[in-house]
């Protein structure tokens, strides 16, 4: 109980975060959806991090780890090591320059200025806001059911002694139930993005990161003296020969693992990390972002994708559905109640991580949708900042109730991880030409652009009904085999493992990105030019510094 | 010395790909796979490029930009700090 109860805390905590936050606020729409572009270095580092640490980071990664050992770090947390900070810095300090000198808060504002086409940008919205109610999802499923997991007991008899189930395993029952759990999650959340808007939310998740990068340390110091050090489990694993291929990348083809390096470019994709890039007051703190971006990384991942493989050993014959709780299993078994509460609450925080989701969606749905169509006539530039900001509170409300009630009703049909894989990751990678196009390449058309987004459309749907109509072959597949042919008329073109279906033995997400970036060359190169006006706007001829007077 | 920091770009994502340690299980200090550290380590290494690319390629010409948007006009005249 104590473990649920430090979480009731930290709840209180952020919930006063956001409205403490409300009270710093100016009421302009600015300030509401962009924190008025004023978040001070630190806090742009930690909430831009936080932002990206979500329930798939810290559950998923370490459940995928127990399911296919150490390649998972390299899979998803160096690849994004490297790639997150290089589109931050190439792409996220041009977008912020764009915010700054424009007034542009959306990527969709962005992309209907910058090429003249409305309708386009109404198609990436509509696409962006689908891709994206997953994510948000997923946190809310996460927070229901770590708040489940940390105020689980076990189930005793008459005697005091554990009931074991039919599977024989001890039964446990939980104060705080899933539905529960996820509703005082999406409340939560609700209550400081309605009240604090961008800077709340940025705040609690720099809070949240501080949070989890302190005690998560602890944790895994704590648990390293209960079993004694980690050499002894380490050594059984390495002699038991069902679990010795998790120390290595056997479970892993090398062709899956090089296309995992295409998936990180989701990251300034995805809406949530490129309104936050428009949030800070200068430039240059995206200096000190970009470099420490990856040790936070670091220090998150390495002790998740370890703890999920030493799982393995700990708590052996988990399910997949049931390996994404690994984490709350070592911290309630081994680890002090106090120390489990606090890190409790600190993956809680990575499961809030919804909240910068909610905030991303609410800015597209007020600046691209409302805005941008139901704008009232004769109506003064500050009555319609409190318009729009109202009209975004309302859809926080509306947003966060529809995402518990899905949660709720989809609960266990599909895991963290790959729900969140194939329908955001994989897309929002597959859009990333099209950002590079608009930014660097003069000649890049509308016409391009529509051309990138419709294949990304139709290659993204292809993909999830290639893996769902091909579900039942993964029973066929034998231990130690990865792959089986889909159509074995057309030989390893569609492969399907206990992942995911591969082209080739890499993952879509490789082909939508590089047939996106060749349909948006293409495509541009046979269509009319941008008008000069525009290409002088977006990019403008560089002014020759003046020669010194001899 | 941007062409450079272009080509160590390069490099080090090719150096993500490290199929000479596919298989390796030998546990550095005796409880970490060599693959993890492989990888923590190169997360490092991603920091240090980074830093050398705020060195030598920062885009100077956003550090001076000006606003010329109708919606920070209006906010600055309202007295608020944009």
């Amino acid at each position: 109980m104590i473990p649920s109860i430090v979480v009731f805390i930290y709840l209180a905590i952020v919930l006063y975060i956001g409205i403490f936050a409300f009270r710093r606020s100016t009421g302009s729409r600015e300030d509401y959806f962009v924190a008025s572009r004023s978040l001070g270095q630190w806090v742009f580092l930690l909430s831009l991090f936080g932002t990206n640490m979500t329930a798939f980071a810290i559950l998923g990664s370490s459940g995928m780890s127990y399911q296919r050992g150490i390649g998972v770090l390299g899979l998803m947390a160096s690849s994004s090591a490297i790639v997150i900070p290089l589109t931050i810095f190439f792409i996220g300090t041009r977008l912020w320059g764009l915010g700054k000198k424009f007034g542009h808060m959306t990527q969709v504002q962005y992309f209907r200025d910058r090429w003249q086409d409305n309708h386009l940008g109404t198609l990436i919205f509509a696409m962006t806001a689908t891709m994206l109610i997953p994510y948000i999802i997923i946190g809310v499923m996460g927070g229901g059911e770590v708040m489940q997991s940390l105020s689980s007991s076990p189930v005793l008899d008459a005697a005091g002694k554990a009931v074991l189930g039919a599977d024989g395993k001890p039964l446990t029952t939980s104060w705080v139930s899933y539905e529960l759990g996820s509703a005082l999650v999406a409340l939560v959340v609700m209550g400081y993005v309605f009240f604090g808007g961008m800077r709340g939310t940025a705040w609690v998740n720099a809070f949240q990161t501080v949070l989890f990068l302190v005690f998560g340390g602890i944790a895994v110091y704590l648990i390293s003296t209960k079993l004694g050090g980690f050499s002894g489990i380490m050594d059984k694993m390495a002699e038991s020969k069902q679990l010795a291929p998790l120390l290595s990348r056997e479970r892993i083809s090398q062709t899956e693992f090089f296309s995992y390096l295409f998936i990180p470019l989701s990251a300034i994709m995805f809406p949530h990390i490129a309104i936050m890039c428009m949030t800070a007051e200068k430039v240059t703190h995206f200096k000190k972002t970009v470099i420490f971006y990856p040790l936070c990384i670091a220090a998150i991942w390495v002790p998740c994708v370890y703890l999920g493989v030493l799982a393995a050993q700990l708590f052996p014959g988990l399910t997949p559905g049931e390996t994404n709780g690994v984490i709350p299993m070592l911290l309630t078994n081994y680890t002090e109640v106090w120390v489990a509460g606090i890190l409790g609450a600190g993956i809680m925080a990575c499961v809030m991580a919804t909240d910068s989701q909610i905030m991303a969606l609410t800015t597209m749905f007020t600046q691209d949708v409302y805005a941008h169509y139901f704008k009232k006539p004769g109506v003064d530039r500050f009555q319609e900042d409190h318009r729009q900001v109202w009209a975004g509170r309302a859809f926080v409300i509306g947003i966060a109730v529809v995402s518990w009630l899905i949660a709720w009703a989809l609960h266990r049909e599909a895991g963290i991880f790959e729900l969140a894989i194939r329908f955001a990751f994989s897309g929002f990678a597959a859009l990333a030409p099209i950002m590079l196009a608009a930014l660097f390449w003069k000649r890049s058309t509308a016409a391009g652009a529509w051309a990138a987004v419709l294949w990304v459309t139709v290659a993204m749907i292809g993909s999830a009904w290639l893996h769902t109509s091909s579900e039942a072959l993964v029973a066929t597949l034998k231990p130690g085999v990865m792959y089986t042919q889909i159509y074995p008329a057309l030989g390893d073109l569609f492969l399907r493992s206990r992942g995911g279906v591969t082209v080739y033995g890499f993952l879509p997400v490789m082909w939508m990105t590089l047939i996106c970036a060749a349909l948006m060359v293409v495509v541009s190169l046979l269509t009319r030019p941008p008008k000069a006006e525009i290409v002088d706007k977006y990019f403008p001829p560089k002014i020759p510094a003046p020669t010194p007077a001899t | 010395m941007k062409w450079l920091a272009t080509v160590w770009v390069i490099v080090l994502i090719a150096l993500h790909q490290d199929f000479w340690l596919w298989t390796n299980k030998t546990l550095v200090f005796g409880f970490l796979p060599i693959g993890l550290v492989y990888h923590a380590l190169y997360a490092v290494v991603a920091s240090l490029t980074m830093w050398m690319l705020v060195k030598v390629a920062w885009p100077k010409e956003l550090d001076h930009i000006e606003p010329v948007a109708p919606v920070a006009v209006a906010v600055a005249e309202k007295g608020q700090t944009p």
